[in-house]
């Protein structure tokens, strides 16, 4: 078995406060990275992990210059062992990148491309208790993704196609491959494939829910990630979550975002 | 050392080619883990020098006491009285139960949904590559969790004589009783099994054994409590595994060794790990060798581990057999009160748990508590909820993680150990 490298320890924050810093956060299926000076936004940048997720690390910051870098994400380490950065739990960096936003929120919700994350945020904007989805990726970006396949529609129309759809119809499976050959069965007995694409988002905000309610989220909370570009999900999320859902113009960026910010952090 | 062994491991009747397998993957693993790590007490070599023989020399050690006629009794459970295998002049040894292994053959015998734990016994044994378990000539087996008492009757038939100790569920009067009688039906077995009676003389010689040992192991866990700790937690549980298979009175001698090291360290205010590391105390199910994963994991994201709350650990070790007497019925009794102390999540209920964990918490300096349940573990997974929500009332912040022995999750178990950290610091 192979485990981890001992965390570098972090490196000193640049003097005088003006500094450029860089957050990346390389997600499964994304990367994302947000430069910043004196908490200004200087560049935005995302790129598709792909099979080369240290390449395209290469790639996103060509021609960029940094202070100091942070990277988060499940990458992260990729990134340490061969950039000069620091990293950050894609938990904490997330955290840290609504609090921003949104300084008011009390939790997080973060779907990526194959975790779900819920987070519980003090009153002071500390996590207080977290939940994640263990080995299994489902409920998580990867299982829409491979249901929006399956039904044949593109993933950034797969929220406004579900928005269309009529309840009634349950998956009851949040495993991608006993959900998929639900939604099968479904489509076999005639059910528009919109309904089930409803079904499914439904399927994914409940497991959501489960988590929000598991670490005692109180509102508002932010929903984040890649999924939050999702409308359907954040339609039922709205629907469904007892209080305010906040959902940033980039939510996809929060993590990098996140990152950044705790690169300026002494 | 593979050829000065081989002729007595064929003996044994190990599969040669898949115990050089486990060998080799036993080798790297340690060397990775262990070998690398910072700053490392000189008295680990003794523990180093051990694993490197953990298939070797102990193993020669007891096959030329077997020759002699000292038998072997092999046992998965801190319940069972090392005391008594000793005064009945028999060895213990704790078997290895921490790694897949055969895992296509185990599951012809058990669901797949069976924690790790139980697997391994059946892994290592149906795969014929533990040593340990070929020489003894007795299992001792316990009904504590389901899991174990069911697939023992399974497991009972695979080894040559196995007997099952039944042990009480609640701590009362009835349940005393129980473990009185258990062990009293144990020290027949055993006295039959070895030709030995066990007698006032060699109980009080077993207890005295056993009682160093766990004083021993009790000093070491007392020098955790210092900041910086002089001693990673790696090298502690490692210490802890060890107790289980090593002759006593060399292993309290290296232990010993080693704490008057550890104290000189302490009064340098040396240690493995920066004085702010956070630090981190372990709870919940036992971590058997070469079960290392998770405080792996831990340390290898910057905390230290002060203390392990677990049956490799703390709930092995706490509570010596007293008082000393002469009289065989009074050790007896006495025995019976120390295992009926162990905090087993097996008890019901079984509040002394939740006030050890925080006493450790206390005396061991930690900052948090990670909660560590194998997988389809029922007794510990349970406990964990009603665990966490007191710690967190009173404060104590608290991970909860669930795994096995697969590798697999190894990059999520990272991720929310980092994040725990994070929220520590």
């Amino acid at each position: 078995m192979k485990g981890p490298a001992p965390a570098p320890r972090r490196r000193p924050a640049p003097a005088g406060g003006g500094g450029l810093l860089a957050g990346l956060d390389i997600g499964s299926r994304s990367l994302e990275l947000v430069l910043m000076q004196e908490g200004e936004l200087l560049d935005y940048r995302r790129l598709p992990t792909t099979y080369d997720p240290l390449g395209q690390c290469r790639r996103i910051l060509e021609g960029l210059k940094w202070d100091r870098l942070v990277a988060t994400g499940y990458g992260r380490e990729l990134a340490a062992n061969h950039l000069d950065c620091d990293t950050l739990t894609e938990i904490q960096a997330h955290a840290l990148g609504a609090r921003h936003l949104f300084p008011h929120c009390r939790g997080v919700l973060d779907i990526g491309g194959q975790d779900t994350k819920a987070m519980a945020l003090s009153p002071q904007g500390r996590v207080v208790k977290f939940e994640m989805n263990d080995r299994c990726a489902a409920g998580t970006g990867k299982f829409l993704e491979f249901m929006a396949t399956g039904l044949q529609v593109p993933l950034e129309e797969f929220g406004r196609f579900a928005l269309e759809g009529a309840p009634g119809v349950e998956i009851n499976s949040m495993c991608t491959v006993f959900a998929e050959s639900e939604a099968t069965s479904l489509m076999a007995r005639g059910r528009p494939p919109a309904d089930i694409a409803l079904a499914l988002h439904r399927a994914v905000i409940k497991r959501a829910l489960a988590m929000l309610r598991r670490v005692g989220v109180s509102p508002p909370v932010v929903f984040s990630g890649g999924a939050a570009l999702n409308r359907c999900l954040v339609e039922l999320l709205r629907r469904e979550f007892e209080g305010e859902v906040l959902v940033p113009p980039r939510p996809e960026a929060v993590g990098a975002l996140g990152a950044a910010l705790f690169a300026g952090r002494d | 050392m593979s050829d000065e062994y081989r002729e007595m491991w064929r003996e044994l009747g190990l599969d040669l080619e898949a115990h050089d397998q486990l060998l080799a993957v036993l080798g790297q693993a340690y060397k990775d883990i262990f070998l690398g790590q910072p700053n490392r007490p000189q008295g680990m070599q003794y523990f180093d020098f051990v694993v490197s023989q953990v298939h070797g020399l102990r193993i020669k050690e007891l096959v030329e006491g077997k020759k002699k006629g000292r038998k072997v009794v092999g046992s998965y459970c801190v319940f069972v009285p090392e005391e008594l295998v000793l005064a009945a002049g028999a060895t213990l040894v704790g078997l290895c139960a921490g790694a897949d292994f055969a895992t296509e053959q185990v599951e012809r015998y058990l669901p797949r949904n069976t924690c790790a734990l139980i697997k391994s016994t059946f892994g290592f044994k149906l795969g014929k590559v533990c040593p340990y378990l070929e020489s003894a000539d007795l299992i001792v087996g316990e009904n504590t969790c389901d899991g174990k008492k069911k697939s023992y009757e399974i497991f009972a038939g695979l080894v040559e004589r196995f007997h099952l100790m039944d042990l009480p569920q609640v701590k009362s009067p009835q349940g005393r009783r129980l473990m009185k009688a258990e062990i009293a039906r144990l020290r027949g077995v055993l006295e039959e099994l070895t030709g030995n009676p066990v007698t006032a003389e060699s109980l009080k010689a077993g207890i005295e054994t056993v009682n160093r040992k766990r004083r021993a192991l009790l000093r070491l866990y007392q020098l955790r409590a210092h900041r910086p700790a002089p001693i990673s937690g790696l090298d502690a549980l490692l210490i802890s595994q060890i107790s289980f298979y090593d002759d006593p009175g060399r292993f309290s001698d290296a232990v010993e060794r080693l704490c008057d090291e550890l104290e000189e360290r302490v009064q340098r205010g040396e240690g493995v790990f920066p004085a702010d590391a956070p630090r981190v105390l372990i709870s919940g199910c036992p971590m058997a060798v070469p079960n290392w994963k998770l405080p792996w994991v831990i340390e290898g994201s910057g905390a230290v581990i002060v203390g392990e709350e677990s049956c490799v650990g703390m709930r092995g070790i706490a509570n010596l057999v007293e008082p000393q007497s002469d009289d065989l019925d009074e050790m007896l009794e006495a025995l019976v009160e120390r295992y009926l102390q162990i905090d087993c999540a097996v008890f019901t209920p079984n509040p002394g748990r939740r006030d050890k964990v925080r006493e450790m918490f206390r005396q061991y300096r930690a900052d948090g508590v990670i909660h560590y349940a194998l997988q389809f573990c029922q007794p510990y997974q349970i406990e964990s909820l009603p665990l966490e929500q007191r710690l967190q009332e009173e404060g104590i912040p608290v991970l909860r993680l669930e795994t096995d022995y697969s590798p697999e999750d190894l990059e999520q178990l990272k991720t929310r150990v980092q994040a725990f950290l994070e929220m520590l610091s």
